[in-house]
């Protein structure tokens, strides 16, 4: 056996692609994982621990006639029964959620979704929670429920949230982007038109580890410690101060280890709420874990819109304008996770990677009686809407002018030349070279070999397709003078202490849940001051340890995060040259940074490392006229503008024409997220990525029967991708730096989500050709790929 | 309450457990072996995966008294005092990990693999870790580790030493 002390260092290997400081590092956090050692919220035990579980409506819609817990307050292990009554009479029955809606924590009215929260329980043991929750009796007057979005705002539908004063509908909010006018102008002239109807399925972002939090108030420090599996823990912190009206100097949340997010870990579930109910209310801690089947059914969903896209263009192919009408089903609260000012997210991008001359989208919002949530799953903010959406349109254009769908692209794409580059909408793309990325997928694939390929199979009766997307990602929310999540504004902190012996620890308000942050950042924090990134800690997820900032989601750590590590080290860089300056008795012009050191101009060998000035500045000697001791440094960093990372991707399936089973043969992904601090670390999230966008596109849907009840509510349903339903992935990379970022790195964790799904759905389109199949809705699985070859595709409810 | 003899990691341990007291919820809550992680309640996932007497199973699947005289191995019972067991090694080199979750129960499931199949192609491994979901590495990383832990396997039974 080998030890990890014994393996030769692999830091430096593997510089070509200029990544920062020190490549394809090996990640700092695995060997905790690796042996077991991670800490996630469920290994927590505290002394005098006590288990809480939710009782959850058994039917979409409902009103609460009565309960009776006596029986479960009888059973001898049972501490406490909560009901939504007694939440109201603290005022606690109601949470405010990331849209300004409101959001039951526990029922107290009526139930708005098969799986919502209606009681909970707490027990010494987490078996006799479940026992006790079986012992509660409710009575429930049961509702027609509203189930499919298309005609939740008919006049004859029930609504839902009677719980809004005056509200007589289940609309949710209207939303309206680019210019109508000038759209409709362009369109009435086009001499194509293309309009498509799609639906982005309802999925779900589903992590290996579900929502849990242990909530431990200690009662004479009046503290609140929350450990708890949130993406966002300083959001979290001020929103509970808020609610629950602690102060927010005596709430600390800690994050630990994450075992994925992806989104589904960004709002304030009920079951966090009611823990630490449970926690003030007992003076003990109190650890609440969901299941799967409660994960599934009652937190953050993904997609769920209703598209109709329309694309104008010329008989040649230049793509004129794009518009689009969304029906978006928001469930049954408001509960999406978006800055508040974008109602639909970032969906504005639906523009791609063209230069058109106009584009509309307009978007109505709806309740129904599901789950709260929408913007989850490396979404980015709805991007993966919007580019599916795009990148549909683009191959149904390509199918009626018969036009090579890559050709077609490359001919409208935006051109390195017009960045900083204005879309129709607004969004200010900062850098792309989309057709060297275009170029470099084709070359990895063999492209023209492909379509050989598939013309001799063609003749041959097989099935083979070929599938493209192009995709432009808007990530690292966000300017603070547009972007807030419920009035914080979406900026990070970044905290750089170098100790006396030259090792540092750097706090960052980002959360890694799998990213890899550990890493990566102390790999930013080397580049930037010369210190290993052996000798850098990086500490993440602790309120009290960490500075403020909105924390992991829509890919914004790289943009945002990354650039305060960056900043934050060139001020220590900056502090650390006046005390070199003085070291050296040169004057500060006269020093050069050699990574590591300072040297005197011209001669090389006066010169002090970093390790030698940490030490002078916590040392006895003196430092430079009016320099403090010590050698640290903040920030708070506020980006002037997204990043816009894009990618090319070529998915090859062959779809077996006995079954209408779709087989993902080949997947290659060329991604540039600008300068890349980690490519080890970049390639692993682009196959979880890619995986993700291969299960949405064939295999994954959370849908309902007529009264509402969840058809996807475990892992027997709902199917998530194995070893093998994925190919080996193959990767590649162009490199076109972000000009507004202090190092040029784009975010890239959510691009292979965002991606893939539209290069799997026209590869099972472009192998269906020969059926004259133009479109057909995820998931495509083997019943529904048939009845697109049979000709009467139909959409998921 | 039912008592049982069970060895951990190889620790004998005597404790009163329920009958229905599930395997994964003995080891982590009353043996404190946290590692082994549960992912979901319909045993799809695999991220509770021990050696049960020599064979992989979903900890989550069994009843703690099943496991009555047996010796269990977990993720955190496979490094010695000389270092990682080859596949904990592999992982870590070829990054087969994110966040860390399906990591114990992937690692164990991998090292069955190879008990029954030293030599296994890509295909074979992919089967071999069906059992097994992952969110994060998209699996080719995983089965990249698992080639080089069934290389290191082959090279020190070829008596040529550690991984290279």
């Amino acid at each position: 056996m080998t030890s990890l002390q014994d393996r030769p260092r692999t830091e430096f290997e593997d510089n070509d692609q200029h990544p920062v400081g020190h490549g394809r590092m090996l990640r700092k956090e695995d060997p905790r994982f690796i042996r077991g050692k991670g800490r996630y919220v469920d290994d927590l035990q505290l002394p005098g621990m006590l288990h809480l579980a939710i009782l959850r409506a058994p039917m979409a819609h409902a009103r609460l006639v009565s309960i009776d817990t006596s029986a479960a307050q009888a059973h001898p292990k049972v501490k406490l029964v909560v009901t939504g009554a007694m939440l109201a009479e603290k005022g606690l029955a109601w949470m405010p959620t990331l849209s300004n809606d409101v959001q039951a924590v526990l029922v107290t009215d009526k139930v708005r979704f098969q799986g919502q929260e209606v009681a909970f329980v707490v027990a010494e043991d987490r078996y006799s929670a479940r026992d006790a929750l079986e012992l509660i009796d409710v009575e429930y007057d049961v509702l027609p429920a509203v189930v499919d979005v298309r005609t939740a705002l008919d006049p004859s539908s029930p609504v839902i949230r009677d719980d809004l004063d005056g509200k007589t509908d289940n609309h949710c909010f209207d939303w309206e982007t680019g210019d109508a006018a000038a759209t409709e102008a362009v369109f009435a002239k086009a001499e194509v038109v293309v309009s498509q109807d799609m639906v982005y399925p309802r999925v779900h972002p589903a992590p290996m580890e579900t929502c849990g939090a242990v909530a431990d108030y200690d009662s004479i420090d009046g503290q609140l410690t929350l450990y708890c599996t949130t993406q966002a823990p300083h959001a979290h912190r001020t929103l509970y101060a808020i609610v629950a009206g602690l102060p927010e100097h005596k709430i600390r949340i800690r994050a630990g280890d994450i075992g994925g997010g992806f989104g589904n870990k960004v709002p304030i579930y009920p079951g966090y709420v009611c823990a630490i109910v449970a926690s003030l209310l007992t003076g003990k801690p109190v650890k609440w874990v969901e299941d799967r089947s409660e994960n599934l059914t009652s937190t953050s969903f993904a997609r769920d819109y209703v598209m109709r896209g329309e694309i104008a263009a010329t008989k040649d192919g230049k793509i004129l304008a794009v518009r689009t009408n969304v029906l978006a089903d928001h469930g049954a609260f408001n509960g999406q996770a978006a800055p508040v000012k974008y109602p639909a997210g970032f969906f504005g991008v639906f523009t791609g990677s063209y230069d058109l001359q106009a584009a509309y989208a307009k978007q109505t919002a709806v309740y129904t009686n599901k789950a709260p949530g929408g913007v989850a799953y490396a979404c980015s903010f709805r991007i993966t809407e919007a580019v599916y959406l795009v990148e549909r349109l683009v191959d149904c254009l390509a199918d009626e002018l018969k036009m090579d769908p890559v050709a077609l692209r490359i001919k409208n794409f935006i051109q390195p030349d017009q960045f900083p580059y204005t879309t129709k909408t607004g969004w200010i793309y900062d850098s792309g070279n989309y057709e060297a990325t275009m170029r470099e997928a084709m070359r990895i694939a063999d492209y023209d070999g492909l379509r050989r390929e598939q013309a001799e199979k063609r003749e041959r009766g097989e099935l083979m397709g070929i599938g493209i997307s192009f995709f432009t990602e808007a990530v690292g929310a966000g300017p603070r003078k547009d972007m807030d999540i419920l009035g914080l504004g979406m900026a990070d902190g970044c905290e750089l202490r170098v100790h006396p012996t030259g090792k540092a620890v750097v706090r960052v308000s980002c959360m890694s849940q799998g990213q890899g942050h550990e890493t990566t950042f102390a790999q930013i924090i080397a580049e930037e001051i010369g210190i290993p990134p052996a000798d850098i800690q990086v500490v993440n997820g602790d309120t009290d340890q960490t500075p403020f900032g909105l924390g992991t989601y829509g890919s914004r750590s790289t943009p945002v995060s990354g650039a305060a590590a960056a900043l934050v080290a060139r001020k220590v860089r900056d502090k650390a040259r006046i005390i070199a300056s003085g070291m050296l008795e040169v004057s500060v012009a006269d020093l050069d940074w050699d990574k590591g050191s300072f040297h005197v101009k011209g001669d090389p060998t006066k010169s002090v490392t970093i390790q030698d000035i940490a030490m002078r500045a916590h040392g006895a000697g003196d430092l430079p006229e009016g320099v403090e001791g010590g050698l640290e440094a903040q920030i708070c960093y506020n980006p002037e503008n997204l990043t816009y990372p894009n990618g090319a991707y070529i998915c090859v399936v062959d779809v077996d024409p006995g079954t209408a089973v779709v087989k993902v043969r080949r997947f290659v992904a060329v991604d540039d997220c600008g300068t890349r601090i980690n490519p080890m670390i970049i390639e692993g999230q682009v196959h979880g990525g890619l995986a993700d966008g291969v299960g949405m596109a064939l295999m994954e849907m959370i849908a309902f029967d007529e009264d509402g009840n969840c058809l996807g509510g475990s892992l027997m349903d709902y199917l998530i991708p194995t070893a093998l339903e994925v190919p080996d992935w193959e990767t590649g990379a162009t490199v076109t730096p972000s000009p507004h970022h202090p190092i040029g790195a784009k975010g890239v964790g959510e691009s292979a989500t965002v991606g893939s799904p539209p290069a799997v759905v026209n590869a099972v389109i472009d192998a269906l050709t020969p059926f004259g199949v133009r479109h057909a809705d995820m998931p495509l699985t083997p019943s529904r790929v048939w009845d697109a070859m049979q000709g009467h595709p139909h959409p998921p409810i | 309450m039912t008592k049982i003899n069970v060895t951990v990691d190889g620790v004998s341990y005597h404790d009163d457990v329920e009958p229905r007291t599930l395997l994964v919820h003995y080891l982590r809550e009353q043996v404190g072996k946290v590692g082994t992680v549960v992912g979901c309640d319909t045993s799809n996932c695999g991220a509770c995966t021990v050696d049960l007497d020599g064979l992989s199973v979903k900890s989550c699947t069994v009843l703690a008294v099943q496991a009555d005289g047996s010796e269990v191995t977990t993720v955190e019972g496979l490094a010695g005092t000389d270092g990682l067991d080859p596949m904990q090694q592999a992982f870590h080199d070829n990054h087969a990990l994110q966040c860390g979750f399906c990591t114990p129960g992937m690692i164990m499931a991998a090292r069955d693999l190879l008990r029954h199949n030293p030599h296994p192609s890509e295909e074979e491994i992919r089967e071999g870790i069906e059992g097994n979901l992952c969110r994060c590495t998209g699996y080719q990383n995983i089965v990249r580790a698992v080639q080089a832990a069934a290389g290191a396997a082959a090279g020190a039974a070829a008596g040529a030493g550690a991984a290279s």
